[in-house]
């Protein structure tokens, strides 16, 4: 089978965007990458495009249809995938897996949302939507809520404390302060987070990932067309895998099953493992995940995710800098667009050249974790220089 | 908006919703709770049927919502617990009564009440909730 290269990356500003449309947002994204790459839309055989709720964020179904007619790519294929917050890496796995068929060989991996046109409340109910709506959004569930049980349990289990989870949104905020693309450049302290207002006990407004407008596209090609760009990534390994789509019916809230078990088919696809890898762009919807996940893809022992994060391990010159570039919390979390902002910000990482504090020096090899829901859907993404 | 306010929803549920009835796999002795018609263990060889479940259980975890969503704005602040039943398997709900009362390792038992309404004057819809199980005679459903 081939190999599969990253050749282009772009994305918009990750923002509140009252002014532009989804289908604003998904061609300027999709220009982007295809400018990166030097590529005219004429050679894209094939659009995959992660999308969580265009139907209920703006009334607009038909998704892919709409992003490949308005970056005037038709006719070619366009599919729209959905796994709530996982949909955009999904979107990138389906363009992977499309090329390893050997069915395509220039394929464009997008992923965008536009959601700040619902108010508050209607937001928080279409978000909802990843959850099970018959026992968990009937009840008054929301996504802050269901994080905020995943928290306590693994305080309880764990000792793990407000101020480390407090410590990765900071240490997040402190990162995107060089990242032009994110929506809040600016530093928050550990009392910010803790001050700030309770959102779902014991999750305060600054554990939570905001709401955004954005879009992100990468544009993926075969080995045999790798050859003719100057700085290939390579796509090392992808895994996905699927739990339980209400939280309720996990026999232990305190780890994701389904990051582990996609973890471990891409570790095994790539011929790696956690020590292998230079850096991690993880799921910081809420500032708890981002401590499950670095347990969860290997980087410190089950219940230690606290302590690596007091520790500095995830800072940038830390022993694993995650979330360099700001996190969905710093950079904006537009639901459908962060599984390809991920991938594009490991893309920039190995090809260097960021900006000096947020550039993690001589990196070669970066993980990526999305996930949809409560954890129902997770996809790892492994990329290399070579 | 919602769709946790269609009425067909709660009517076809009403079995599980208001009675707590889940399911049991007859070949392995799996429960469900919500009910599951395919058994995870056994695939097609399970044979699962309805169970009765005694609505008693144990807070395992718990929030406090207070942004709540499009249909409960008026209840917030209130609390949900993920409550491990007693047959084995858990469930989220909310918990009645002072949320400061709501602590984990505290027994529940289900009561019947509100869940949201649609509107000023739209339909309400009812259901369980659970409250704080002292060993009194309580409010049962
Ligand atoms: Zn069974």
């Amino acid at each position: 089978m081939t190999r599969v290269a990253i050749v282009g990356v772009g994305q918009t500003k990750f923002d509140e965007h009252w002014e532009r449309s989804l289908r604003d947002l998904s061609t300027e994204a999709g220009a982007a990458a295809l400018h990166d790459a030097k590529l005219g839309g004429e050679h894209v055989q094939a659009l995959f495009v992660g999308n969580m709720s265009s139907g209920r964020f703006v009334g607009q179904e038909h998704m892919a249809a709409l992003a490949a007619d308005a970056a005037g790519l038709n006719p070619i294929p366009a599919t729209r995938c959905e796994a709530a917050c996982a949909s955009g890496a999904l979107a990138f796995a389906s363009a992977y897996n499309a090329i390893k068929s050997g069915k395509y060989d220039i394929v464009v991996a997008a992923g965008a949302e536009k959601m700040t046109d619902l108010k508050g409340t209607d937001a928080i109910a279409t978000l909802m939507g990843a959850g099970d709506q018959e026992w968990e959004s009937a009840i008054g569930l929301t996504f802050t809520g269901l994080y905020a049980l995943i928290a306590r349990a693994h305080m309880q289990k764990y000792g793990t404390t407000r101020e480390q989870m407090a410590m990765v949104s900071v240490n997040n905020h402190r990162n995107g302060v060089h990242n032009p693309y994110a929506q809040f450049r600016k530093e928050i302290s550990i009392k910010d987070v803790l001050n700030s207002s309770m959102i779902a006990d014991p999750l305060t407004l600054l554990d939570c990932s905001p709401i955004t407008d954005g879009a992100a596209a990468v544009v993926l090609v075969s080995e045999k067309f790798a050859k003719n760009f100057p700085n290939p990534v390579w796509v090392l390994g992808v895994g996905q895998a699927s739990d339980t789509l209400a939280l309720h019916d996990r026999e232990n809230i305190t780890e994701m099953k389904a990051t582990k078990a996609a973890a471990q088919a891409a570790y095994r696809e790539a011929g790696l493992g956690p020590q292998d890898m230079n850096l991690a762009e993880v799921h910081d919807c809420f500032s708890i995940n981002e401590i499950i996940a670095v347990e969860d893809l290997g980087f410190c022992r089950k219940g230690e995710g606290g302590k690596f994060v007091e520790q500095g391990s995830i800072a940038v010159g830390g022993k694993l800098p995650v979330n360099a570039t700001g996190g969905l919390k710093s950079i904006g979390h537009p639901v459908g667009a962060t599984g390809i902002r991920q991938i594009a910000d490991i893309v920039r990482q190995l090809r260097g050249g960021l900006p000096e504090p947020i550039q993690v020096k001589g990196a070669r090899r970066g993980i990526a974790l999305n996930i949809g829901g409560s954890g129902a859907t997770a996809v790892v993404t492994i990329l290399g220089k070579e | 908006m919602p769709h946790t306010s269609s009425v067909p929803l709660f009517w076809r549920l009403k079995k599980s919703k208001y009675m707590m009835i889940g399911s049991k796999c007859q070949t392995c002795g799996s429960v469900f709770f919500p009910p599951r018609v395919i058994c995870a263990k056994c695939r097609s060889r399970g044979k699962v049927a309805d169970h009765q479940f005694t609505g008693r259980g144990v807070i395992e975890s718990f929030t406090i919502i207070r942004a709540a969503p499009e249909g409960f704005e008026n209840a917030a602040p209130y609390a949900v617990a993920l409550i491990r039943l007693d047959e084995g398997t858990s469930i989220s709900g909310q918990v009645v009564g002072s949320i400061e009362d709501v602590a984990a390792g505290k027994r529940v038992r289900p009561v019947f009440r509100r869940i949201t309404q649609d509107g000023d004057d739209g339909l309400i819809h009812y259901g369980i909730k659970w409250e704080i199980d002292d060993g009194s005679a309580g409010t049962e459903a």
